[in-house]
């Protein structure tokens, strides 16, 4: 690997070209950067380091100026400065390469590259190709002015990217999440040119979620987890640490535990023995096509026995909700198949595997879990709408409905005004448990939740987390999906990880299942 | 039967095809310029008869039809400010203020003709036609073609106006990126609500002067309505000449003849029921949607309002 190659910069007498103190950026609900201080100089790769939802896209929002900070202040070369929108962030000197192609597919490569000059003028094509030409023999890189953008694989439209944020001189270039979409061989170019830009005195922040690429590119690495920076590594310690060390550091830093959180992980007891019995769910070679907007899945295998939860971890946006809906019966399935109980369920309609006893409890409870508008009585029964005793011929049966609606309310907890509220006026909490009672009722052996703490509060991801035990402590076989690694290792007897769309290795809960884990997830094997 | 194809009809129809294919071009290249900067402009059909009363209305007073023209142009415009305030910089649904705006256009100036004109309807002399020497001698073409007023030869230079901005301008890079990728031009600095307003206050000017052309020179008169749905069949053009304004020009000219011919065909004394002469031009539309509106193009972002950091 590549390390600290070429980062002959020394760390003296450099000015920051940008510093964030103490910025703090909230939306409705989150905290998505909190208190973070960062500084960003020239000539130093400054990689942003954190999972999903760390509050890396935020952080560059701001820089970027598609947002601005609620609290703290940005400094542009030691003056605080409000960088309003991303046109005013240009002119600071601040280029930004979204982790989205922020190119017109429609327009040629020029023609990118001139969107942004007064609207009077004819663009001025000579002048541009021999600003191109300069530029892109300095960083070793060559395009093609005419093709259409659209003709262009992703890592030829990215260094259009760079080159643009060049065109415009930058000082500061920022990459979100530039490799994601990349081949590995693009990956490295990447890194290359990287190298080649700090080489010139420009400083590059580097964001991804991929640790080896933070060691391999990065002069300076911080470290970002739930909003919070958790750490910064250094350029001096990074020389100074062998490749192992600095990983083992970072893992420590993104995965470890957080001291006195009343959420705190404490093993599952593993006192039951599952090995005796047959397996009550079992997926062999399971695949899903992919989509336009959503990755396949590929030959993923498992079993789940009667009382056990298995985890599957991963960052979001790996086939998760793929996974999910296939067994389901939401998605339709390429191959492979699932028994339940012995029963191939594969070709079977949702409401045949309904009827089988495998149940699923979705992430998006007011979208496909609920009907907002429809009272939480009907809501209890939104899967036996037609059958008895709910309904006679047709005929909504009141009396049978509020009856056993009354019943489950009571037996789930769920907080409501009265039978006939529309659920969607219930707080997030109740609406998981009107979806708890609905899927746990009666014949079910499988149940499939689906991020089933997401978005709630600390109270009602408890009592989730208990209910979510309690179902497994009767017997039943539960998949847990989750992106909340501490929730996966509190609760699971096994954890397999997911990563575009396969299952990249499968964890027992035990002492070190939490480094395990993390390195599978970032792309490290276990 | 005779007179059906003598050079005369034909070139009265041709003259015809032509008055009636000017209001229908600046419809549609004015929509044109909407969507290809992303703004669905359903509000279109309201900005051509306000640009046909208030063109009317300052030719009437005026005694002068280029004053006509400038007052349809404000009139265009003044509906296509509450078009750009609404749904550009606001974000409101542009399908459901755009059907509001003609249908609220449509009542008013009904309302205003039935006050100003319902007792005497008056007429507009008519217009004094620029005659192309030379040109204007050759048998049938002649004074099919090169007997229009000004503003007719002007129509048709904006064509080619048109595709210079979109082939050769920042502007046009501009107005096409605000439409197929508005972040990308947001993030390249450029206002996009400014870029998409421009676009939609353009499309008045251009609808409402089709408009005053439709009432001054084609009609000589204003009726409410009179319009009739041109500006509609200009969405329909722009949407089937895949950004290219000589496209437009071409459809805006098949149409022309359908319309022209209703009327032929109804003078030549046809043995066919009027409603069903008058049906062609719209079923024409349809053909051509059937032949060819699978393969219109249009902006990814068309019909979506634009905000910043939205995902």
């Amino acid at each position: 690997m590549a390390l600290m190659s070429g980062s002959a910069s020394s760390p003296v007498d450099k000015r920051d070209i940008v510093t964030l103190e103490s910025v703090t950026k909230r939306f409705p609900g989150i905290v998505a950067n909190d208190d973070i201080d960062l500084s960003i100089r020239p000539g130093e790769v400054h990689v942003l380091l954190g999972e999903n939802g760390a509050g890396k896209s935020t952080l560059i929002g701001m820089l970027s100026g598609l947002q601005q900070p609620d609290e703290g202040r940005i400094l542009v070369d030691g003056k605080p400065t409000q960088i309003t929108s991303p046109r005013n962030a240009l002119a600071l000197g601040i280029g930004t390469v979204f982790q989205h192609m922020m190119l017109v597919p429609t327009l040629t490569v020029a023609e990118n590259l001139l969107l942004g000059g007064p609207w009077w003028q004819t663009p001025k094509t000579e002048e541009l190709a021999a600003r191109v030409a300069e530029i892109t023999s300095s960083l070793g890189i060559t395009l093609k002015l005419s093709a259409k953008v659209s003709e262009l694989s992703l890592g030829e439209q990215q260094q259009v990217e760079i080159l643009r944020a060049m065109l415009r001189n930058s000082r500061l270039l920022i990459l979100d999440e530039s490799t994601s979409m990349l081949t590995p061989k693009g990956i490295d170019e990447l890194g290359a040119l990287m190298r080649r830009l700090v080489g010139q005195g420009l400083a590059v922040v580097f964001i991804t979620h991929k640790l080896k690429e933070a060691v391999a590119f990065g002069d300076r690495i911080s470290v970002l987890k739930l909003g919070k920076k958790v750490g910064e590594i250094p350029p001096e310690r990074l020389r100074s640490l062998g490749e192992q060390e600095i990983i083992a550091e970072i893992v420590e830093l993104m995965f470890g535990t957080q001291g006195a959180d009343p959420e705190a992980a404490t093993h599952p007891d593993h006192t039951a023995s599952f090995a005796g019995a047959a397996p009550l769910l079992q997926v062999k070679d399971l695949a899903v096509a992919q989509t336009e907007n959503a990755p396949g899945l590929s030959s993923i295998s498992f079993d789940i026995r009667p009382g056990e939860i298995l985890g599957i971890a991963g960052i979001d946006g790996n086939g998760q909700k793929q996974l999910a809906e296939a067994l389901a019966g939401q998605r339709a399935v390429a191959g492979g198949s699932i028994w339940v109980d012995r029963t191939a369920i594969e070709t079977l309609s949702v409401g045949a595997r309904r009827e089988i006893g495998l149940r699923y409890l979705t992430d998006d409870r007011l979208g496909e879990g609920t009907v907002g508008t429809f009272p939480v009585s009907i809501n209890f029964f939104l899967k036996q709408v037609g059958a008895a005793p709910f309904w006679r011929n047709g005929v909504e049966q009141r009396g049978e409905i509020d009856a056993r609606a009354a019943q489950l309310a009571r037996e789930y907890d769920v907080r409501t005004p009265s039978l006939k509220t529309p659920v969607g006026r219930l707080s997030g909490g109740n609406i998981q448990k009107v979806l708890l009672a609905r899927e746990l009722a009666e014949g079910a052996k499988v149940v499939i939740f689906n991020k089933p703490t997401y978005g709630l509060d600390l109270a009602n991801t408890l009592a989730s987390r208990q209910r979510i035990r309690d179902t497994a402590a009767r017997g039943l076989a539960v998949l847990l999906i989750s992106t909340d690694l501490e929730e996966l290792l509190s609760m699971c007897d096994r954890i397999a990880v997911i990563a575009d769309g396969a299952l990249v290795g499968t964890v027992d809960n035990v002492d070190d299942a939490r480094t395990k884990v993390g390195r599978l997830m970032i792309g490290l094997a276990a | 039967m005779s007179g059906l194809f003598s050079d005369v009809f034909l070139s009265a129809l041709l003259f015809g095809a032509i008055t009636a294919a000017i209001p229908l071009l600046l419809a549609g290249l004015g929509e044109q310029m909407s969507e290809k900067a992303g703004v669905l402009n359903i509000g279109i059909e309201g900005m051509m008869l306000a640009g046909a009363y208030l063109g009317f209305v300052g030719a009437f007073y005026s005694g002068s039809l280029w004053l006509g023209f400038l007052t349809g142009i404000a009139g265009g415009v003044a509906v296509a400010l509450i078009m750009a305030l609404l749904c550009v910089r606001i974000g409101l649904n542009q399908i459901v203020i755009g059907i509001a705006l003609t249908l609220g256009v449509e009542g008013l100036t009904a309302l205003l003709h039935h006050f100003q004109f319902s007792r005497s309807y008056p007429r507009l002399p008519a217009a004094d036609a620029t005659v192309i020497p030379l040109l204007s001698n050759i048998p049938v073409i002649g004074p099919a073609f090169f007997k229009h007023h000004m503003i007719v030869y002007l129509a048709v230079a904006l064509v080619f106006v048109m595709s210079y901005i979109y082939r050769r301008t920042q502007l046009g890079l501009n107005l096409q990126a605000a439409g197929d990728k508005p972040a990308a031009l947001d993030v390249a600095g450029i206002d996009v609500m400014k870029t998409r307003t421009i676009a939609v206050l353009t499309t008045g000017a251009l609808a409402g002067l089709g408009g005053a052309y439709l009432a001054n020179v084609g009609a000589g008169l204003f009726i409410p309505f009179i319009t009739n749905g041109a500006g509609f069949l200009g969405i329909v053009l722009a949407m089937l000449a895949r950004g290219r304004p000589v496209w437009v020009l071409v459809g805006a000219l098949v149409f022309g003849v359908c319309l022209s011919l209703t009327t032929a065909m109804q003078v030549a004394g046809i043995n066919m029921p009027t409603d069903i002469i008058q049906m062609l031009p719209f079923l024409a539309v349809m053909a051509m949607l059937v032949l060819f509106g699978r393969r219109a193009s249009l902006p990814a972002a068309l019909g979506i309002p634009y905000e910043r950091g939205a995902r």
